[in-house]
């Protein structure tokens, strides 16, 4: 009972600052807010619109038709013209554009002979009619650049020659689940709620324990019968809130603004956040303990951040990276959560669906609060 | 035998190198102003952290109220208050949501928090302030919330680290003033200061100097104890004599006082005035008599050696 008030002593005490403080009241709606708007518009893995050179050797009506079938696709832009390939070169190494499209002098007698034209296909020894119509030069140095240029190297050349266009069979049929149209903000929106909460959550926990000892109340604190577990609890309790606020903000407006889905329960929803908001808060309690400063806690915070942001899988599939980097990312809150975000918002999973996960989050909060705990003395050595 | 709130023996505390209290001895009476008397960094403040049950004690033992410590810190927080020597209360809280928050963690009872808190605001003068933030009110005033916020659970045995330090002569006389009543009402009170007047105005004092406690008792006590009498001199040239005189082994230490040189002659010299017109240094016009000794005095005799 006694514990209980002293817990709600700090919760209220901690209210009552943040309400003066204007300044962190408004970050916690402004950061979802502009982060949602940024990274939902500007994150985009379908590149389009690269900037591209020309060189027609050609200068055919042909060639012309070509270069505008080309631009249709909307993968590149051509902007630039070149009447060598040495210029185009220096175009790229000067990075006024990424790729540059040659076409030979032969431009229509390469095209006639092409099999997509209707020769069928050749065999590979014929060098007449295996040669390429064209070439790419591109600034491969960016991988993704490269893949979406790359794309481009079997586009269908019938509809130059008004044919109908030679249908041909894949290999493999590919169905697409949760995200048909393939955009990117779709799963960047979920993600964010990770990133954002590791952000603010563990950024006012990690300064929260320092501020008092920065200031002196904490001399004042630990001479009061106030145990370390209920100035933690009272500490966390707020920012549980507010955390909240800011899952409302991002999934609501994202599926406002950016039309993502929300196939999962809000129930789910609302349990895996609290679930992460929880351990982040605890992770941070722990940075609190750690720092003598409230500088160094913000350097330990932002040095979780930004592993959160790149290992987490938040821009990055986890998947694609090396296995021991995979063990570091399972150290930082965000992973596990990502996938349950994930998992809740867009394949309507539950929380028990991924249980390896959830579990992993419970892990986090309880290691973390011992740890902050047993760090926290009530003694000034 | 009168009863003591603070008893400790050989209470020794190092930090890695430094011996921050070196084997103190202590014995404080209930219901007395127990003073300590050092310049900065003697220990004052690590000692009253270590009676408070912040520090551990490297060895020696303490017992505060009865209570053994380091083991039964926490039962003796509920029965102690302690004003930290830089205000540590929230700057961005107002003085009534300070109290409120201090009453809260102590546990006060629902119904007594706002009675009492009334009554403090009302015993240090606070009533018009009661929603001014702590960050933005004066020294004096901010002192004043402190001592109310260390009273708030009505505490056996208060600990002031430096009360006055912030505060203005006029402030620390009321400040005073409030201490006597508390005492009064049958509180203890270990008080930290630098300052003489504050010292003198204590029951009993201990005297520290790095760590170590050069001498306690009464202030009185203290002064007729004292190994030294205290001669003034007026003379003309006073910053030369003084020079020469410290020079002489008799003579513990010399200090100007305007036109008059302070001048503290060992208790060995058995007619001090006399001896100190015989010397050579001091003009005949010169005129010498004894002084009552002042606290200062007491603190230069008992602290000088290890500095010279």
């Amino acid at each position: 009972m006694k514990s209980l008030s002293r817990i709600l002593a700090i919760v209220l005490k901690e209210l009552t600052q943040l309400k003066r403080d204007r300044m962190t009241f408004g970050m916690v709606v402004m950061i979802p807010l502009i982060q949602l708007m940024l990274f939902g518009f500007a994150i985009n893995t379908n590149v389009r619109d690269i900037p591209a050179g020309l060189v027609d050797h050609s200068n055919t009506a042909l060639s012309r038709v070509l270069v505008q079938t080309i631009a249709a696709t909307q993968v590149v832009t051509f902007s630039e013209r070149y009447s060598s390939v040495k210029e185009a070169e220096a175009a790229i190494v000067g990075a006024k554009v990424r790729a540059v499209l040659i076409i030979p002098r032969d431009l229509s007698q390469r095209l006639a002979r092409h099999h997509s034209v209707g020769l069928g296909t050749p065999a590979a020894t014929n060098e007449e009619t295996s040669r390429p119509v064209a070439q790419w030069i591109v600034d491969g140095s960016d991988t993704m650049i490269a893949s979406a240029i790359k794309s481009l190297r079997a586009m269908p050349l019938s509809e130059l020659l008004d044919k109908p266009a030679n249908r041909t069979i894949p290999t493999f049929e590919v169905e697409l689940l949760f995200n048909p149209e393939q955009r990117t903000v779709v799963n960047i929106v979920p993600g964010l709620v990770g990133i954002i909460l590791t952000m603010t959550m563990i950024m006012f926990t990690s300064a929260a324990i320092v501020r008092e000892r920065e200031r002196g109340n904490l001399e004042m604190l630990i001479n009061t019968p106030v145990q370390p577990f209920e100035l933690m609890l009272g500490k966390i309790i707020p920012f549980i809130f507010i955390g909240g606020i800011q899952v409302v903000i991002i999934i609501s407006l994202g599926h406002v603004v950016f039309n993502v889905p929300i196939n999962g329960s809000l129930w789910q929803l609302a349990l895996a956040t609290l679930l992460f908001i929880t351990a982040s808060l605890s992770f941070g309690l722990v940075i609190s303990t750690l720092a003598r400063n409230q500088l160094q806690a913000m350097q330990m915070t932002i040095f979780v951040l930004r592993h959160s942001i790149l290992l987490s899988g938040f821009v990055f599939p986890y998947e694609g990276m090396p296995v021991f980097a995979q063990y570091i990312a399972e150290f930082l809150p965000a992973t596990p959560f990502m996938r349950v975000v994930r998992g809740v918002v867009l394949r309507d999973a539950t929380v028990m669906d991924m249980s390896i996960d959830t579990l992993r989050l419970l892990g986090f909060i309880i290691a973390g609060l011992t740890v902050a705990s047993l760090r926290f003395k009530k003694q000034l050595d | 035998m009168t009863e003591l709130v603070i008893e400790a023996s050989q209470l020794t505390r190092r930090f890695a190198e430094l011996i921050a209290i070196d084997e103190l001895e202590l014995a404080v009476e209930k219901g007395t102003i127990y003073g300590f008397l050092g310049p900065n960094g003697s220990g004052k403040t690590t000692a009253i952290r270590l009676l408070t049950g912040l520090l551990e004690p490297s060895s020696g033992s303490v017992q505060v109220l009865g209570y053994n410590l380091p083991q039964d810190a926490n039962k003796l927080r509920s029965h102690i208050g302690y004003m930290t020597q830089k205000f540590s209360l929230y700057d961005d809280l107002t003085v009534k949501e300070n109290l409120q928050f201090v009453a809260r963690i102590y546990g006060l009872p629902y119904r007594d928090q706002s009675l009492r808190i009334s009554e403090l605001l009302s015993t240090y003068g606070l009533q018009q302030k009661t929603s001014q933030l702590a960050g933005r009110m004066s020294g004096g005033q901010r002192q004043r919330l402190a001592l109310a916020a260390a009273l708030l659970h009505k505490p056996e045995l208060l600990f002031l680290d430096e009360p006055t330090s912030a505060v203005d002569p006029q402030n620390r006389r009321d400040f005073w003033e409030q201490l006597f009543d508390l005492c009064d009402a049958g509180t203890s009170i270990l008080v930290s200061t630098h300052y003489m007047d504050e010292a003198e105005r204590c029951h009993k004092l201990a005297i520290l100097e790095e760590g170590v406690k050069r001498a306690d008792g009464s202030p009185d006590g203290l002064m007729q104890a004292m190994g030294a009498n205290v001669l003034e001199i007026e003379a003309p040239e006073l910053r030369k004599l003084k020079q020469q005189l410290i020079m002489l082994p008799e003579v513990v230490s010399a200090a100007q006082l305007g036109a008059r040189l302070r001048v503290l002659v060992n208790n060995s010299v058995a007619e001090p005035t006399e001896w100190l017109k015989r010397q050579a240094l001091v003009s005949e016009k010169a005129i010498v008599h004894q002084v009552r000794p002042s606290l200062e005095d007491v603190f230069v005799t008992c602290t000088g050696e290890d500095r010279q």
